[in-house]
């Protein structure tokens, strides 16, 4: 498992029904392309995370899958309708199985 | 030294070439796309493509897609070593179809992203990045 790893996402706390809210999300990650040598020449492994979903109460936002190209650190930015008081899930998927998650309750205004 | 009718139609061939072969993608692009998309035609536009023109750092440029109606939208940095770059698939909650990040980018090359949309159509845009230190180390 990569270290440090951290999850962060903003969100607004609170929304009108069937708002569209704009959700950024980092995660602190090396995401090690594959394609890095290291002192002695040896290539060092890629470890990346390879997949990221967004969920509101079980309906599907966005789900991306990341290649070696995505930069680290990896940052997304992008919308999402809230068409009901819930919670937003973000789940993070790494090379080595890992999972890291992070979710943000939204109250309708 | 003079120009000949020869050298007249070298230069032209040479000139149409160059104009010709930005817009031929590595035989790895052509097969990520050909899988994305199963063989189907692909239109230009359609798809929003924002990268800036010139990248000081190759390591993070910021990229951002947006494509009205799409499903899912692939997008490819046709001059890295792998040029998979990121798909972003849009549910049925998705505020609207764009959405944006960071990427690595090894050298001055072409951006692709590809939308897919609803109707099942593939659409297409491509962007030249100038990129000054190339983000893949080495």
């Amino acid at each position: 498992m990569a270290e440090g790893v951290k999850p962060r996402v903003k969100a607004p706390k609170s929304a009108s029904a069937g708002e569209v809210v704009t959700i950024k999300t980092l995660i602190s990650h090396p995401m090690e392309s594959g394609q890095r040598k290291d002192s002695s020449g040896n290539k060092i492994p890629r470890s990346i995370i390879n997949r990221f979903t967004c969920d509101f109460n079980g309906q599907n936002v966005i789900d991306v899958t990341m290649e070696a190209a995505i930069s680290t650190n990896p940052y997304f930015e992008f919308e999402a309708t809230v068409p009901e008081a819930g919670e937003f899930k973000f789940t993070w998927y790494d090379d080595d199985g890992s999972v890291y998650e992070d979710t943000k309750a939204v109250s309708i205004a | 030294m003079s120009i000949t009718r020869r050298d007249t139609l070298a230069l032209g061939l040479g000139a149409a070439a160059l104009t010709i072969l930005p817009f031929r993608l590595s035989a790895a692009t052509e097969d990520a796309i050909a899988a994305f998309t199963g063989g189907a035609d692909v239109a230009d536009g359609g798809v929003d493509l924002t990268a800036p023109e010139i990248a000081e750092n190759g390591n993070t440029v910021p990229i951002a897609v947006s494509a009205e109606g799409a499903a899912a939208i692939l997008v490819l940095a046709a001059g890295n070593p792998t040029p998979g770059v990121a798909e972003f698939k849009f549910g049925p909650l998705a505020g609207s179809h764009s959405a944006s990040t960071r990427i690595r980018l090894a050298g001055t090359q072409d951006v692709v992203a590809i939308a897919k949309m609803a109707d099942g159509s593939f659409a297409r845009a491509s962007k030249t990045v100038k990129v000054t230190i190339g983000g893949c180390g080495g």
